[in-house]
């Protein structure tokens, strides 16, 4: 199976598996055009709440990644929006390498390093500082 | 997205004999959700079914399930007859067969649904030939599960399906509901203390404590606005005083500080910023985090 999210992560398990369809897309596992699993055949299949899979679907059109046809069901968009965004999530992703082979580098653990990504996405511009 | 309520109940109270066992709860369910009913034992999960299936009447407040007054008799006639529910005892007519009691309970519904019932005959590998106090733990819930799928109820309430049960069939349990609601686009509405089913399958949630709900709404909302703050500061951590909005609980221990938000992180983090905090870490809250510190008794 392609997708698989962690229900107890703490993550929306929507949010898991937009990650998860977007890499899918990434990887070449799933190719422009091609067809994505039904909601309810992945909600019975994952064990999970078909809302769940609507919800990431939804989210899904909404930035372009994949299009829902009425009736037909959901297919990896053919416009550029995926190829963009793989662009720039292999751009991005070089970006964050580097980072973190520098963090590294400088003796902080992983967990350290996780830590220090998700404050600042919570928007913890200025929290630098040592715990020492 | 619709937002018709199959169940909504507003500052329900239910006395017995002097005991508070519902004390103002107001829930919500939508149609076409699966809504995760969580709390200790003696929180009031069973006594809140009961009010809804008309066997119990509220002492105040009101339930109302498919918008009917749950405590009117015609009413309850109603809504017992569109809903399924699955009591914790599973109690059975023991001396019948599989086959005889499948039998005995679709001759009361006529909505009886013969394509779920052999399709969950299957699924379920139930022994139709074996009387049904002979069954195990597992076959008897997987068997009263069939006997309120098959009645083409639009709601299930259901006292803790997986209680007892084996990770496998426990899986196939939930399977069954995930498929009943996207199949048939019914509500689900279950009592549970295992918290990883519930955020496996739940889209919404409420925790009750002590007969009220403490938290309520879509599961993915709360996972998004529950945070944990930890702050670590120069020399001793100053009181936990915070007049941010949605603060569940924060306490100092010698140089750090952990605070628990039910409205995300930025509120507390600015408000925090003047105590001058050496390092800030905010983490992602489970569902298990939030039951056990909503739950907790205050000290």
């Amino acid at each position: 199976m392609l997708f698989r999210p962690n229900p107890s992560l703490g993550v929306p398990i929507y949010l898991q598996l937009m990650d998860q369809v977007k890499h899918a897309i990434e990887t070449g596992a799933l190719r422009p055009g091609e067809q994505l699993p039904g909601i309810r055949p992945l909600a019975e299949e994952l064990v999970i709440n078909p809302n769940t899979v609507a919800k990431a679907y939804r989210e899904l059109e909404h930035e372009g990644i994949i299009e829902l046809r009425h009736g037909a069901g959901a297919f990896v968009s053919r416009n550029s929006g995926a190829k963009k965004l793989t662009d720039k999530l292999r751009a991005a992703q070089t970006t964050v390498a580097a980072a973190v082979q520098q963090l590294r580098a400088e003796g902080l653990s992983e967990e350290e390093i996780r830590r220090l990504f998700e404050a600042e996405l919570a928007g913890l511009g200025r929290s630098g500082g040592n715990r020492e | 997205m619709s937002e018709r309520l199959s169940i909504e109940t507003s500052g329900l109270r239910k006395n017995y004999d002097g005991v508070e066992a519902l004390r103002g709860l107001d829930l919500q369910v939508p149609a076409g959700s699966i809504y995760g009913f969580l709390g200790r034992n003696g929180a009031g999960k069973t006594t809140t079914m009961k009010v809804l299936l008309g066997m119990a009447r509220p002492s105040a407040g009101a339930a109302r399930v498919f918008g009917l007054a749950s405590d009117d008799p015609g009413a309850s006639v109603e809504i017992r007859s569109r809903t399924g529910f699955v009591s914790e005892e599973k109690s059975l007519y023991g001396y019948m067969t599989v086959e005889r009691i499948i039998g005995f309970t679709a001759a009361f519904y006529p909505k009886w649904r013969r394509d779920l019932e052999q399709r969950y005959i299957r699924a379920f590998e139930l022994p139709l030939d074996r009387r049904v106090k002979a069954l195990s733990l597992g076959m008897r819930s997987k068997l009263m599960l069939l006997l309120a799928l098959c009645r083409g109820a639009e709601l299930l309430i259901i006292d803790e399906p997986t209680a007892g049960l084996d990770p496998a069939v426990n899986e196939e349990v939930l399977q069954a509901l995930v498929a009943y609601v996207s199949g048939e686009g019914a509500t689900v509405f279950f009592s549970s203390h295992q918290i990883g089913e519930v955020e496996q399958i739940a889209d919404r949630v409420a925790i009750i404590h002590r007969g009220r709900a403490v938290v309520a709404g879509a599961l993915d909302d709360l996972r998004e606005r529950f945070r944990r703050v930890q702050m670590v500061f120069d020399g001793e951590a100053p009181a936990p005083a915070f007049r941010a909005p949605g603060v569940v609980r924060a306490q100092r221990n010698g140089r750090s500080m952990t605070v628990l938000s039910s409205a995300g992180a930025d509120a507390v983090i600015e408000e925090a910023r003047a105590w001058k905090p050496v390092s800030v870490d905010v983490v992602p809250v489970t569902l298990k985090d939030i039951f056990l510190e909503t739950v907790r008794e205050e000290q």
